[in-house]
């Protein structure tokens, strides 16, 4: 048995996981995971049926696997993308989203809850309970919400309501607090959406399974197409769901490399003096600690005050990550490796010139690390967990600030 | 008997005032914490001041960010604390992540050793479920120190006698569902909470929202053996900012004679 078959019934990967809550969520915490054992575990009422189905039609699954050929040819290997970016709303998110609001109702909850950095997760949250008739509020950093702006006036449309939250830097961490706050205020009728692989057991797992589609319909796509398993798998990391999404299928297969990309921001460091880390990187500089429920590698200081993060991508900034990529990273079955804020934008500007993708700044630093990638063999999988459209603004005023290759002038036309 | 179960003991009904230690200057917090003393606090918590509290609402988390941008960290809050001249019981509350870090290796053993060191009788640790606290629970009795468990509206059945195994100097009764801050008025859910734990072997005190006398009396009346108080305390350090002295100390003096006022029309204990 694997470390993540034990997780299912203890929450811990190695040291990581647990249960870090206020005690007022416990008895909500217990209510979910006897729920997911029952639906999720043992398909009750046909959950998991129910489920796939929806996946299908609402969610547009499967998504397809692509070879990518100009990227191929410039890299001398073969790269294969995994269109998550096809999926309704754009990104991976709604694989869960959708699971978690679909368990919410069979739960008999009234109302859905969720924080959002990037926006895509409380999209796809958006979207589940539009879809499925459930009461949604948001909670979204201030600074989110003004680099993420189609995606709140997307929320808006679904009928979620948004929370800006303001303290802190007005980002994930902060989104995520307050929507622990007001779990704990409305845990009788709620259900807290986590959007990633992290927070008290058992999120972690069961958003891993939720996720782990991708890495499921990739494996039987590659046997398709190219006769076997991928040498690599690659995908960026901000709490981890895309990604353990797609390496979950592949964590027994010792043949395939499997490489979580974080946000290398403006720098690999952390600055105790100013409180701050300039990146996202908590697999490859953070230390064990506890947030946000979970013990996991943060970027914290020697007090354990934990840090704000910075990343070009909002769906990256994030001081923590999912207990089991730490675990595994420090296994060494995964391998954590950053790209930084520029080679982020070129990787965007790359994909959308030369592939005709435009993906999401997240997805940018999968991409970004082929650049300079070793020994990722002959076939590598790429998860392209997003698109772009919602980091328009983003790109052009990050664009303007730099001189990046080929990319197009982003001056509006005279 | 921990000094604080004395501290319950030795009073009808007791006080417990919380503040958030380095609010607004590391220096402000004794002079605080000797004007709740003398206002007839029974039992003090001193928040240590952590980056993400999730159990706490606005007025708090205000308080904390004042005390961490004047500069308020584990060590100089385990000085301040040894250098505290008070009689009454001080009790630190803080996240887990902060014992967890400190000292030179991680783990809850130099935490713990240092606050039985500078003086401290307890610890309540907000996002540490008993799931998760047999580690502190160990070291907290190996050093004697109080680890003290909260009772939210939704810890009923099996929990709730885990809870109260392990819990000692006081069990913290949440009076509602959210986070903490001051209220209007007393949660009906606080009478049915008290029922629940009419079984318990340590003291009762009620917090969340509590912020008048009056609500102090309608808590004991109801059968508790104390109340906790936060927000009230930090709201007035909000505004008097480092002169905040004499009206930390009236105010507990009301809550504290409220407090008092509701023990004669308090039930029996069975
Ligand atoms: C497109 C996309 N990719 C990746 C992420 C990062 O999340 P995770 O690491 O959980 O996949 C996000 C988060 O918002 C996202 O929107």
């Amino acid at each position: 048995m694997s470390d993540a078959d034990a997780s299912e019934t203890s929450g811990k990967f190695g040291e990581y996981g647990g249960q870090y809550v206020p005690e007022a969520l416990m008895p909500a915490i217990s209510e979910l995971d006897d729920a997911y054992r029952r639906y999720v575990l043992d398909n009750e009422d046909g959950f998991m049926d129910d489920f796939r189905a929806r996946l299908r039609d609402f969610g547009g699954r499967p998504t397809p696997l692509q070879h990518a050929e100009t990227l191929s040819s410039r890299y001398g290997f073969d790269v294969y993308l995994k269109r998550e970016d096809l999926l309704h709303g754009g990104a991976h998110k709604l694989n869960n989203a959708l699971g978690q609001v679909l368990l919410a109702k069979y739960m008999g909850k009234e109302r859905i809850i969720a924080e959002t950095g990037a926006g895509q997760h409380g999209t796809a949250t958006a979207m589940a309970a539009a879809h499925l008739d459930m009461d949604c509020e948001v909670f979204m950093g201030e600074r989110d919400i003004n680099r993420q702006r189609p995606n709140v006036f997307r929320m808006r449309l679904n009928g979620a309501e948004l929370n800006p939250v303001s303290t802190g830097s007005g980002t994930l961490k902060e989104a995520t607090n307050e929507a622990m706050r007001e779990w704990a205020t409305t845990v009788e009728d709620t259900h807290y959406v986590i959007g990633s692989v992290v927070g008290p057991h058992p999120f972690p797992t069961m958003v891993r399974d939720f996720q782990s589609v991708i890495g499921t319909e990739a494996k039987r796509q590659a046997e398709e197409q190219i006769g076997g398993l991928p040498d690599s798998v690659v995908a960026c990391a901000g709490g981890g769901s895309n990604t353990m999404g797609a390496f979950d299928a592949f964590v027994d297969d010792d043949t395939v490399s499997l490489v979580a990309v974080e946000a290398g921001g403006s720098g690999l460091k952390i600055d105790e003096e100013e409180g701050l880390a300039p990146n996202s990187a908590s697999l490859s500089i953070g230390e064990e600690g506890v947030l946000h429920g979970a013990r996991t590698k943060l970027l914290q200081n020697q007090d354990g005050q934990i840090l704000e993060s910075h990343s070009v991508s909002a769906g990256l900034d994030y001081a923590g990550v999912g207990p089991e990529l730490a675990d595994l990273v420090d296994d060494d079955r995964v391998q954590a490796v950053s790209v930084d804020d520029d080679a982020a934008l070129e990787a965007f500007h790359r994909l959308s010139r030369t592939e005709g993708i435009i993906p999401a700044l997240e997805t940018s630093h999968a991409l970004a690390y082929l650049e300079d990638a070793e020994d990722l063999g002959e076939n590598v999988v790429v998860n392209v967990s997003g698109r772009g459209d919602k980091d328009l603004e983003s790109v052009v005023e990050e664009t303007e600030k730099r001189d990046i290759d080929g990319a197009p002038s982003m001056g509006v036309f005279e | 008997m921990s000094a604080i179960h004395a501290a319950f003991e030795d009073t009808d009904a007791a006080l417990v005032p919380y503040i958030t230690a380095g609010d607004p200057t590391p220096d402000a917090t004794a002079a605080q914490v000797r004007a709740l003393a003398a206002g007839g606090a029974d039992v003090i918590e001193l928040g240590l001041p952590f980056s993400e509290p999730i159990a706490d609402g606005p007025t708090i988390q205000n308080a904390i960010q004042r005390a961490l941008d004047a500069g308020m960290t584990p060590d100089r809050f385990l000085d301040l604390v040894s250098g505290l001249d008070v009689d009454v019981p001080l009790v630190c509350m803080t996240y887990f992540n902060l014992i967890y870090q400190y000292g030179d290796d991680r783990g809850i053993e130099p935490f713990v050793e240092a606050a039985a060191d500078a003086g401290l009788a307890g610890l309540i640790v907000p996002d540490l479920p008993v799931e998760e606290s047999d580690a502190l629970k160990a070291a907290c009795d190996a050093h004697g120190l109080d680890l003290v468990f909260i009772v939210a509206p939704t810890t009923r059945g099996e929990r709730l006698e885990r809870v109260l195994e392990r819990v000692s100097g006081f069990v913290y009764v949440q009076a509602r569902l959210g986070t903490t801050g001051a209220r209007a008025d007393v949660s009906d859910q606080t009478h049915d909470s008290l029922a629940r734990l009419a079984e318990a072997d340590v003291p009762r005190a009620v917090g969340f929202g509590v912020s008048k006398g009056e609500h102090a009396r309608e808590i004991v009346a109801a059968g508790a053996e104390g109340v906790v108080a936060g927000s009230v305390f930090v709201d007035i350090i909000a505004e008097k900012g480092t002169d905040a002295a004499d009206e930390l100390e009236t105010t507990a003096r009301e809550l504290k004679e409220g407090a008092v006022a509701g023990v004669a029309p308090r039930p029996e204990r069975t």
